[in-house]
């Protein structure tokens, strides 16, 4: 089992800031594409997705200033109560920082449980405040994002993994 | 304290308490958004940040809608000119008919020195996308407060009304659709002229007559428009048709359900009506209007 772990855990180069920025970007873009309907229902929330990769990887770099902010972009792209993403992505980071050096030990595909309980929570927190502030409750349907959300997550860690990867190891020049 | 702790093990304030700074802040933002309305100008600032993104974000299918229109084939465009012809007549005669209406309207108004009725002053504009929260009903139009779109002002389409513009931004606006929970529009009955106010069910493509006793005089396909009261409506606007009715005696009001007119999710091209809002105007400090309406609304009561 250690030696498992071992393998699962790579080393890996500090990354920089602007690949941070530009990965949030694109889920940001991602997330305003014109979804609607059956899409909308099952459109995973891709700037949680990165922020919580970024949490669960490099704490250091992305925290709850930085969740916080996108939080309040996504409330004002969708046009909801403002502060309303914000709540929900702080704890999505407070959360990750809990689990993060539980959930490392596994490999990505086994880490989808983790991150579907997380995504879950922070979606919690965002259905709270909207029935708070007087909306109904539209069905379970609401809660398929996190299972898309997750289920996304091998696939998202193996593509930074290897954007992450791309750049210049210092040993091999 | 600082002298002792090397960089590396220098963590600030632990994850809990960052959690409880930014749930506090969270907390703050909807309190005073949903209830003061303070934040509108912060909420116009970031809007202008992710402008860029949304307009990036909906050229795909913007492209895409125009690729398919250039391969569209021959026949289509017969078919759809023929029909677009027919359509023509059938609407220049009733042109015609609504022109020589408007005009004799026009001068029974001036034999009644009432104002003219208002130039319609209209803005075309295009749907970027339907809002993305699932818990109310919006969609966000490509023009802003740099095209005259202001706040409360009625989006139609060439069916009928669609909403109502709730936030204006510089570039876009959010329209809330009359199929909101939270949106109300007040009708009329054309048939028989009986008033009402019209709630989005929050279901798809649901709308729903409330508060109308179970003997109003309302019957299945009965046509509803707006009765203009509100002064945000213009009069006579198609807004639903009666689509079921529910007359349960055990309640008060019985229930009746509509279907909106206008294609509230089919088009992607809308109008605002911009022209100026001269509704009747609202007396709220004179106090003597208010008993005198009072007085009246009791003497209707009787």
């Amino acid at each position: 089992m250690p030696s498992q772990a071992a393998q699962a855990q790579e080393i890996l180069l500090p990354v920089k800031t602007s690949v941070i920025v530009l990965s949030l970007a694109i889920a940001l873009f991602l997330n305003l594409l014109p979804w609607s309907g059956f899409g909308l229902l099952i459109r995973p929330d891709f700037v949680a997705l990165i922020l919580l990769y970024w949490c669960m990887h490099w704490p250091r770099k992305v925290g709850f200033g930085t969740a916080w902010g996108m939080g309040l972009l996504m409330d004002v792209a969708d046009a909801t109560l403002l502060g309303e993403h914000a709540f929900a992505y702080s704890l999505l980071v407070y959360l990750a920082i809990i689990v993060r050096r539980r959930a490392l030990v596994f490999s990505p595909r086994e880490q989808v449980w983790h991150v579907l309980s997380l995504l879950l929570i922070s979606q919690l927190a965002i259905l709270l405040v909207k029935v708070y502030s007087g909306a109904e409750f539209i069905g379970w349907g609401y809660f398929l994002s996190s299972v898309t959300g997750s289920l996304l997550w091998p696939a998202l860690s193996a593509l930074l993994a290897v954007v992450l990867r791309l750049k210049p190891e210092p040993d091999q020049v | 304290m600082d002298t002792q702790l090397p960089p590396l093990f220098r963590r600030g304030p632990s994850p809990f308490a960052r959690l409880v700074f930014f749930t506090l802040l969270s907390l703050l933002l909807f309190v005073s958004d949903a209830r003061f309305k303070y934040l509108e100008t912060f909420r116009l600032s970031l809007s202008v940040v992710i402008y860029p993104l949304q307009k990036l974000a909906t050229a795909p299918s913007l492209i895409l809608g125009r690729v398919s229109d250039f391969f569209a084939t021959q026949s289509n465009l017969m078919d759809e000119n023929s029909k677009l012809k027919q359509q023509e007549l059938l609407n220049a005669g009733q042109l015609q008919r609504y022109q020589a209406l408007e005009e004799e309207n026009n001068q029974l108004r001036r034999l009644l020195k009432a104002r003219d009725s208002l130039q319609d002053s209209a803005a075309l504009a295009e749907i970027l996308y339907s809002g993305h929260d699932l818990f109310s009903r919006r969609i966000v139009i490509d023009k802003g407060r740099q095209d005259g779109i202001r706040p409360g002002q009625a989006v139609v389409d060439n069916l009928g009304v669609i909403g109502q513009v709730t936030r204006a931004y510089p570039f876009v606006s959010e329209v809330t659709l009359v199929t909101d929970k939270d949106q109300t529009v007040p009708v009329e009955v054309v048939r028989n002229g009986l008033r009402a106010v019209m709630f989005g069910a929050g279901e798809p493509g649901g709308l729903e007559l409330r508060y109308m006793p179970v003997n109003a005089d309302i019957q299945t396909g009965d046509q509803l428009v707006t009765s203009g009261i509100d002064g945000t409506y213009p009069y006579g606007l198609p807004v639903a048709v009666v689509s079921r009715i529910e007359r349960n005696a055990a309640y008060a009001f019985a229930r009746i359900f509509c279907t909106p007119s206008a294609g509230v999710n089919k088009y992607r091209q809308v109008l605002v009506l911009t022209s100026p809002n001269q509704g009747p105007e609202t007396k709220i400090a004179d106090p003597s209007a208010k008993s005198q309406a009072k007085t009246k609304k009791n003497k209707r009561g009787n």
